[in-house]
């Protein structure tokens, strides 16, 4: 099977460095041991990352959100003071905000993905590890017999070839969460750098909107008491 | 015959589907040689989905090795490429 058998080989290549070449069957089988053991811990850490990371975003993504409602309320209040191009503004840079938003969506969803992935190799590696301890101590305790030889590569193989897959699995997760650790950083950088800053309001558009929020109410203001003054005036001349 | 997706786990499959599993292998060597992604990804699916729906899940506590191993679906174009240029480039 082409496809299939390079696989095969590249899993075999992953299997033999696993297993080594350990000439007592019953030291092969306490190595392997140990490696399953180390293997698992760092499943688990990986999972644990992966969550972390999933978290990191989730806060960033909270943090956008709470910058395009700013933006949101800014636009009404430009409109209320009847300053359509603030307002344009405004909207313009939630819009901006908003796209950047939907990447953080499709990056928490993949870091899902990877968790739930994880989490389920993990129990089937948790399992496994289970079954060869079980099975180790019943091969050593029969060692004598000449067909331990024969248990000893089998469960060994079968147990490699399931770590070389929850091994690949890692690497994959690892290698997704350090890319989208590296946008996050260059995300944070940005906000950071201002960039992102100034679409999120920015002080420029902040200030704008703030002023011409007071001149607007300091029209009203006068309105107001120039028509209390109207009055004030027709009463005195009753 | 015992098949193991990565990232999945193992399946228990009859020999009779040997058959159709070797023809979408086929296609999917053809695909990569190509450079045809949209195909490849269709056929690696169908392959996935193939064991998924004939095979039946193998219980985690048995410890056996596979006859077949099969890529994960989410497997890049790239690595494929990758893995099917030269198997002894894959780093650990």
């Amino acid at each position: 099977m082409g496809f299939l058998d390079s696989i095969s080989t590249v899993i075999q290549a992953k299997m033999n460095k696993i297993m080594d070449k350990i000439e007592d069957p019953r030291e092969t089988l306490d190595v392997s041991y140990e490696k399953q053991i180390k293997l698992l811990q760092n499943v688990k850490q990986s999972v644990a990352e992966v969550t972390t990371s999933k978290k990191m975003i989730e806060l960033q993504k909270a943090k956008l959100q709470t910058n395009v409602d700013k933006l949101d309320s800014q636009a009404k209040e430009a409109l209320q003071a009847n300053r359509e191009d603030l307002a344009r503004r405004a909207v313009e840079n939630k819009a901006a905000l908003q796209s950047q938003s939907a990447i953080l969506d499709q990056q928490i969803a993949d870091l899902n993905d990877q968790q739930q992935k994880l989490m389920a190799a993990e129990s089937r590696l948790a399992t496994k590890v289970e079954a060869f301890r079980t099975k180790k101590e019943t091969i050593k305790a029969q060692y004598s017999a000449a067909e331990a030889q024969v248990k000893v590569t089998e469960s060994v193989t079968g147990i490699s070839e399931e770590m070389a897959d929850v091994g690949m699995a890692v690497q994959r997760a690892e290698e997704k969460t350090d890319n989208m650790k590296a946008r996050s950083a260059a995300l944070d950088e940005l906000l950071e750098a201002g960039t992102l800053t100034d679409l999120s309001g920015g002080s420029e558009l902040e200030q704008e909107i703030a002023k011409a929020k007071s001149q607007s109410s300091v029209d009203d203001e006068l309105a107001r008491m120039k028509a209390e003054m109207k009055i004030g005036i027709m009463e005195m001349k009753k | 015959m015992i098949i193991r997706v990565l990232g999945i786990g193992q399946f228990r499959l009859d020999d009779q589907h040997l058959d159709s599993l070797n023809k979408v292998d086929n296609k999917i060597v053809e695909h990569v040689s190509k450079g045809n992604q949209k195909e490849f990804r269709k056929d690696l699916a169908k392959l996935i989905s193939i064991i998924k729906d004939k095979g039946a899940p193998l219980d985690p506590s048995e410890l056996v090795p596979s006859d077949i191993i099969v890529p994960p679906e989410d497997m890049s174009f790239a690595e494929a490429k990758t893995i099917f240029s030269d198997p002894g480039l894959i780093k650990d």
